[in-house]
This record gives C-alpha cells, sequence and structure tokens, in this order.
C-alpha cells in the first residue's frame, strides 16, 4: 500500500510539484500521465529520494506506513532496490557499460546482501529468464544486446528482490513498437505474478489506457484529476484531459492534393556498409542497409515512411539527401541525379527538418544566423538587409515572430525551436522538405500544432514532403501515400488509408497491431 | 581479445619501423655530412675521412640504414664517438636510473592523483573539492626542478635525512632507492596534480550517466556508486594521460636528473645533443621510440580490460 498525501517538492525555491495525492494497491498500476515538464518524473524521484542537489519536500508518501520523505540516506539505500524499483526511459545507457549483465541484475542481491556472489548469479540467471531472456548468457555486455533486451535486463536488476512498488518512467518510450507491445507484456505479468505496485509514467495516454487501473493526469506540478482509467478516459472531465486527448488524435485540416508531377523518384536504391573485417585484408559479407528501393514523390504530396530502428529508414533518408553515396540503382530530384557531389544550389531545393532541433543548432548563433545559414548554398548571397528581410517572412511563416531572430535558441521552447529549424528550410524556398522525426519528440499538443502548421506551409506553398516517423498515428494524420520498410525493403505501399485499414503484409499487420491505440470509450467522435 | 592484441602488436611495429625511417633519415641524410658535422668546423680532412669509415659511412644508405637496424636488433648500438664505449653500455647504465625513477615517480604521481581525484570528483562545488583544485592548480603551477631544490633544502640540508644528490649504483639496492626517493617526488607532484585533475572531471562526467542513477536505483551509496560504477568508467581518459607521463619521465627528467646530479637517460642525450655525438642521439632518440611504443601498447592492452566495447576493434 503506497499513499501519497499532499507531496510538495521545490528545487531552489523554484517549485516544482504542489500537493500531489495519490494511493496505490499492490497487485495493481497506477498511470500517471502529463507532458514533459509536469512534474511526472520528480513524483517518481521523490518516492526514491533520489532528487536533485537542493531539492525539499514537504507533505508525505508512505509505503505500508513507512514515511519514505524523511527517511536518513542510509534507510532509504536499504529500502531502494528492495523494496523500491526503478526503470528509466533510456535502455541504452541505463547499464552500465564496463560490467557484464549478470554481474549488474546480481549486484541488486549482493548489495542488499541477500545472496552470496555465486547464489546471487544463480537468481540473476533466473530473473534474466523470468524477463524473457533465457538465451541471453550471464557474461554478456550490455553493448552486445538490443534496445529491448537491453530494457528487459534492467527490469531483471529492479525486480531481482521483488519489490512492493515498481517505478517505470516512460520504459518503453525509447523502444520500436513491437518490442514497446512486449515489454508493456512483460511489466502486466510481472504486476500480476509478483503482486507488486507498478507506477507507469509516460506521455502516452494509448499506453495509459492499455496498463493502469487508476491513472492520474498531471500538469505543471499538480494532479488536476485522477480515478479508475475507464471513467478518467471516457469522462474527461477536465479541460486538460480533453485538450490532450484532442491533441493525441488530432488530424490537421488539409487541402486537396492536385496530381502532380513526379518531383523526387529513387529506382533500385542500394545502399551497402563495408561488412566487418574479419581478417586483415578479408571483410565479411556487406551489409545492405537499403536493398532495391523505388520510390516517387509527386509535387504538392506528402509520402510517409515507417519502420522500425534499423530497417534502413535514415540510411535511405541520407542517400535521398545526397550525403551518402549509393552503390546501385538511381536517385533524381528536381530532375536531376541526386548525390553527394551534387551542386549546392541544387541542394537548396532539398531540405531537411530532424527530430532534435536544439542539437543542430549552434547555442551561439542568433536566429537570424541560423536561419539565413543555408544561404550559402545559394550562388548569389542576398545583401544584410534582404537578408534580415527574408529571414523575418520565414519566421512569421512558421508562427513565430520578425523581433525572434536576434535571439539565441536557448530561449525558446522545444516547439518554438521545431518552428525555427522548419524557417531554415524554407529559407531557400526548397520544393522538397524531408521531416526525419520532426514531431517525434514533441509533447502531443505542440506536435498537433506543428502538424497544423506543415499542413498549411504544404496547402500555401505547395510543398512535397517525405515524412519519416516511427509513429504510425503521425504518418496517417499528415500522409497521402506512406511505405511500411523492413529490413532495407519495401514490403509495402499504397494510400495511406489503405494501408492502414487494410494491411497486406505481414509486417505491417504486426506494426499495426503492437501500435498501441486508444480505446473505443476514450474516442470523442 | 588475442586477436586485438595481435592486431596492436602488428601496427605499433610498424610505428616502429616509420619511427626508424624517420629519425635516420634527420639525422644521417639531411643535413649532410654526419662525419664533419660531429668534429666541427676545424677539422681537417684526415680526421674526417677517419671517421666517416669508423661510422661506416662510406655504404650506400640503404645498406647503412639495414646495418643499422639489424646491429640494434643485437644489441649493438655502435660506439660513443665522445665516450669511446659501446653506446648500448651507456643507455644500460643510464636506463637503470632513469627507468627505476620514472617507475617510482609513477607509482606515486598515481598513488596520490587517484585518492585525491575521487575526493574531489566525491564533493565536487563543496570546500573539498576547491581546496583540491585550487592545490593541484598550485601543483601545475610550480616548477619541478624548484621544487626539488625545496627538497633538497629540507631534507638533505637541514633535516639530513637523505643525500642532495648523487647516484650510488644498485650495489647497495637501499641506497640507490633512498637516492632516488626526492627527484621522484619532486618528478611526481606535478604529474599527480594534473593526473587528479583529469581523473575528477572524467569521474564528473562519468557520474552525469544514466547507468550512475539505475545504480543508486539498485541501492547503492553514492559513494558504492562512485567507486563501483564510476571508476572503471572513468578509467580511458585516466590511462591515456598516464601513458603520455610515463613516456615523458623516461626521457624529460634532464632538470630533475641535473638538480639531483643523477646519471639518467636525458642527461646522456642532452650531453649526446651538446657534443655532436650523433651515434648516441640516434641510438637513444629510437631506444625513446621504442619505449614509447611498449607504453602505447600497455595502454592499449589496459584500454581493452576496462573497457570491454574496445576489445572487438583492432
Amino acid at each position: 500500500m503506497i499513499e501519497v498525501d499532499r507531496l510538495s517538492l521545490d528545487i531552489h525555491g523554484t517549485p516544482i510539484l504542489r500537493d500531489v495525492s495519490f494511493a496505490m494497491q499492490p497487485g495493481r498500476t497506477f498511470g500517471l500521465v502529463g507532458e514533459s515538464g509536469s512534474g511526472k518524473s520528480m513524483t517518481a524521484l521523490a518516492l526514491m529520494q533520489l532528487l536533485p542537489d537542493g531539492s525539499r519536500t514537504s507533505g508525505r508518501a508512505s509505503l505500508d506506513g513507512i514515511d519514505l520523505l524523511d527517511r536518513p540516506e542510509a534507510e532509504m539505500c536499504a529500502l531502494r532496490g528492495n523494496e523500491l524499483g526503478m526503470i528509466f526511459q533510456e535502455p541504452m545507457t541505463a547499464l552500465n557499460p564496463v560490467r557484464t549483465i549478470g554481474d549488474q541484475v546480481a549486484e541488486t542481491l549482493r548489495i542488499h546482501g541477500a545472496a552470496t556472489r555465486a547464489d546471487a548469479l544463480d537468481v540473476a540467471r533466473q530473473k534474466l529468464d523470468r524477463v524473457g531472456l533465457p538465451q541471453i548468457a550471464l557474461d554478456r555486455y550490455p553493448h552486445e544486446l538490443s534496445g529491448g533486451q537491453r530494457q528487459r535486463v534492467c527490469i531483471a536488476t529492479a525486480i531481482a528482490l521483488r519489490p512492493r512498488l515498481l517505478i517505470a518512467d516512460e520504459p518503453t518510450t525509447a523502444l520500436d513498437v513491437t518490442t514497446q507491445a512486449q515489454i508493456l507484456d512483460l511489466l502486466r505479468g510481472l504486476v500480476d505474478e509478483e503482486d507488486m505496485a507498478l507506477l507507469l509514467i509516460t506521455h502516452d495516454l494509448a499506453v495509459v489506457a492499455d496498463m493502469a487501473d487508476q491513472v492520474a493526469v498531471m500538469k505543471t506540478g499538480e494532479i488536476v484529476e485522477q480515478g479508475a482509467t475507464r471513467d478518467v478516459l471516457s469522462q474527461q472531465r477536465h479541460a486538460y484531459t480533453r485538450a490532450l486527448f484532442e491533441a493525441s488524435g488530432h488530424v490537421p485540416a488539409r487541402g486537396s492534393r492536385p496530381e502532380g508531377s513526379p518531383l523526387l523518384t529513387g529506382t533500385e536504391i542500394d545502399r551497402h556498409y563495408p561488412g566487418p573485417r574479419i581478417g586483415l585484408f578479408r571483410r565479411g559479407a556487406p551489409l545492405r542497409a537499403v536493398n532495391g528501393v523505388s520510390l516517387a514523390l509527386q509535387e504538392g504530396e506528402s509520402l510517409g515512411l515507417v519502420g522500425e530502428s534499423g530497417c534502413g529508414k535514415s540510411t535511405l533518408t541520407r542517400a535521398i539527401l545526397g550525403l551518402d553515396p549509393i552503390q546501385g540503382g538511381e536517385i533524381r530530384a528536381l530532375g536531376n541525379p541526386v548525390s553527394p557531389q551534387m551542386p549546392h544550389a541544387m541542394r537548396a531545393g532539398i531540405q531537411v527538418v530532424f527530430q532534435d532541433p536544439y542539437g543542430s543548432f549552434n547555442p551561439r548563433w542568433s536566429v537570424e544566423h541560423l536561419v539565413a545559414e543555408p544561404y550559402h548554398l545559394l550562388s548569389e548571397k542576398p545583401s544584410r538587409t534582404e537578408r534580415r528581410d527574408q529571414v523575418a517572412e520565414a519566421l512569421e511563416a512558421v508562427g513565430l515572430q520578425a523581433s525572434d531572430m536576434d535571439k539565441y535558441p536557448h530561449e525558446f521552447s522545444g516547439g518554438q525551436r521545431q518552428r525555427i529549424a522548419i524557417a531554415r528550410a524554407l529559407i531557400t524556398h526548397p520544393k522538397i522538405l524531408v521531416l526525419d522525426e520532426a514531431v517525434s519528440a514533441l509533447d502531443v499538443r505542440v506536435r498537433a500544432q506543428i502538424l497544423d502548421l506543415l499542413a498549411d506551409l504544404q496547402d500555401r506553398m505547395g510543398l512535397s514532403y517525405l515524412f519519416i516517423s516511427h509513429d504510425l498515428t503521425v504518418v496517417r494524420a499528415i500522409t497521402d501515400r506512406v511505405m511500411v520498410m523492413q529490413a532495407g525493403q519495401i514490403v509495402e505501399q499504397g494510400p495511406t488509408d489503405t494501408v492502414f485499414d487494410a494491411p497486406e503484409h505481414p509486417y505491417t499487420q504486426a506494426l499495426l497491431a503492437a501500435a498501441p491505440r486508444l480505446p473505443d470509450y476514450a474516442r470523442k467522435d | 581479445m588475442l586477436r586485438f592484441i595481435l592486431g596492436r602488436l602488428l601496427s605499433l611495429s610498424l610505428s616502429l619501423i616509420v619511427a626508424s625511417l624517420v629519425i635516420f633519415t634527420v639525422i644521417e641524410v639531411i643535413p649532410g655530412d654526419p662525419a664533419a658535422f660531429m668534429l666541427g668546423l676545424n677539422a681537417d680532412e684526415a680526421t674526417v675521412q677517419a671517421l666517416r669509415a669508423d661510422l661506416g659511412l662510406d655504404g650506400s644508405k640503404a645498406e647503412r640504414y639495414l646495418t643499422w637496424i639489424a646491429g640494434m636488433v643485437q644489441g649493438d648500438f655502435g660506439t660513443s664517438y665522445t665516450y669511446r664505449v659501446p653506446v648500448a653500455e651507456l643507455v644500460a647504465d643510464r636506463l637503470w636510473v632513469s627507468l627505476p625513477l620514472a617507475i617510482l615517480s609513477l607509482i606515486l604521481s598515481t598513488a596520490i592523483a587517484f585518492p585525491v581525484g575521487l575526493l574531489a570528483a566525491a564533493n565536487r562545488g563543496r570546500a573539498a573539492d576547491y581546496g583540491i583544485m585550487g592545490g593541484t592548480q598550485l601543483g601545475i603551477a610550480i616548477p619541478n626542478f624548484w621544487f626539488g631544490m625545496l627538497l633538497v633544502l629540507v631534507f638533505a640540508v637541514n633535516l639530513r635525512w637523505f643525500s642532495a644528490g648523487g647516484f650510488p649504483g644498485w650495489e647497495e639496492p637501499l641506497q640507490a632507492l633512498k637516492s632516488l626517493l626526492l627527484p621522484s617526488v619532486a618528478l611526481a607532484l606535478p604529474q599527480a596534480a594534473i593526473l587528479a585533475r583529469v581523473m575528477r572531471s572524467a569521474l564528473i562526467e562519468t557520474l552525469a550517466q544514466d547507468y550512475m542513477r539505475t545504480a543508486r536505483a539498485k541501492g547503492l551509496s553514492r559513494r558504492q556508486a562512485l567507486l563501483r560504477h564510476a571508476l572503471r568508467n572513468a578509467l580511458i581518459p585516466v590511462l591515456t594521460i598516464i601513458g603520455l607521463q610515463f613516456s615523458f619521465l623516461l626521457a624529460g627528467a634532464i632538470i630533475i636528473e641535473n638538480v639531483f646530479f643523477l646519471p639518467g637517460l636525458g642527461r646522456l642525450i642532452f650531453q649526446g645533443i651538446t657534443q655532436r655525438d650523433l651515434v648516441v642521439v640516434e641510438s637513444v632518440t629510437m631506444l625513446l621510440v621504442f619505449a614509447v611504443i611498449v607504453v602505447t601498447f600497455l595502454v592499449d592492452i589496459a584500454y581493452a580490460i576496462a573497457d570491454p566495447r574496445l576489445r572487438r576493434r583492432a
């Protein structure tokens, strides 16, 4: 029995959580949903007492009568890993790269004095079997495992001592849909069998609907609504809950597509990487990252490209942008062949927006400087005043203000930065925009706004989009046609609605089946 | 792992061959006649000719290079022009001073740097950290010869615990070790200061990693997480610096060797240069290159032991 009663938190005087109260039962899952910065993770870290320096909590958070908030550090160490287990979002970096996985699972037992070294390794073996890794040896290192396997190792580590409370902070956000479905299955099974309480933190309403018995919706450090999942999701009493729902299923209004001529074509594209070195002068078989892919993007069209990580989406994207050479086939854009050697003027016609705008911005450059950067592709560079005028125009086109051009990237929110990235892509008046997971890192409400912006820009400027994403909902909302990629090949393509409603290829069917979907009772039609 | 080691050995042997070519070219081929250079401007022609024959300069360049290499492989480094003894003998004597001195300094500097770096990282942003950062700054700023002189003043002149300099030879191991102690402290301190700072920043970077949070969520205390999870991950940059420092200590201790009147390699190469004894310079340089390559190899192996991800790369 976990009871959180009026938990408040401030860090260096800044209030983060205010009067958060909820209760959890063993064998039940409690979902905590909200956008980034709403305080979900901080609530979890407060329960674990792993808050950053300068944190001050008040209220109560008790586990079977023990108040976690005023335990001394030594007692908390004895509780963490023992009564409280936690797993995190990034399985790729959550394990120590220089120690074997068996060792890391066994450490939970050893640190709490629950077993000798040999016994701990035996238990580690059992736990790895339990989380679905019977074929993985204890002496493997994290880098030899996939993301899903690593998340399973993290789960094994967290449940090794059968904690009463397991906290899972966005446990599947970094994983592919099919892997996500497996990990969620595993968590559900553990809750049932081990009779532990699961606190599931996520931004994904469909995941919560699927998993949680109870749910709480958080906004700016407060719980605005909570109750049985079905009640909360079907009634949506609070305006914020409704806003979240509307945004998560948002389909932007798009004008009708004119039948255009193909702007971008790819025929039998091959992209191979040299195989691993197996001797001084010998290499293994080359890795065929893209294998005989053909595609066509019409003028004014939105083409989706979906597939799981490692399927070759990004490699294909790099080839289409003329960043990497191809080993076979041909790519033509705007009438000319695409290659790493293509002239700058051609690059001005195909621009790209990536997932993480902040990572692609030089933090010391002003917005004007950032947005005007693609001008180096043009043979005739505009004068200083022309440049400022055009940057102002581009910023206004993406819903920002002309005066923003003298600011720096850190002064903007994630959604605004993505708008700046789009402005930068538009400054050379391209015909084709490649959107590589461009909305994947955004919260649902911001994502809905950016999708609206993209639809609006397409209507006004007649842009063609190549929209690459692992998020099927988004692809469905914004594309006319879709291609499904698996292991370097396009396994299915066609009009988006047809492919999604009646998938023919088993892989497409598996993808769609694995994707979490909001239950019917939560849909507002 | 075996493949990794063989791969490293191969690439380092190639470096050794390239280095020997460069040294040979620079010293013997480029500036004209080595014999005339060694004898100076006023030497008469007959003497130069005699030395040419003596040094074997009459053969073709390729022939000379191969003879030089073949000699070194058999332990024949030629005969010093100024000392009139085999260079191998000269070097061996000096090496018995320089090598123990370098090893002793390295042990000292590592023994100081590890705990100090750990302490600073564990107390980041607190008084202990600021104290250590200030102290190490001072350690880097103070020239080691000045510190060496200070040590002599305190421990040799005033306290009379150690002799002020010189080296008695290894016939009396204890005395020999004692005479190396002050110079190795003088050498180790600035190195320790650098190493401690590297250790601290590597640890602080590691502390921000996700797996440290996982470790804490398992129930490890800050200290346990630091020692069990952060330390080994922070080792790579530290090992790099240790490797560089050892190479430097082996030949770069010349000032300290002078302060303490130690007959080490640094002094030998310095004397070789001032007396234009190219045979000595060439051989000692080659030997130092060899030492650096051996150290690099050991550091590479240490990398692979510390980080399993590096084992597959060759």
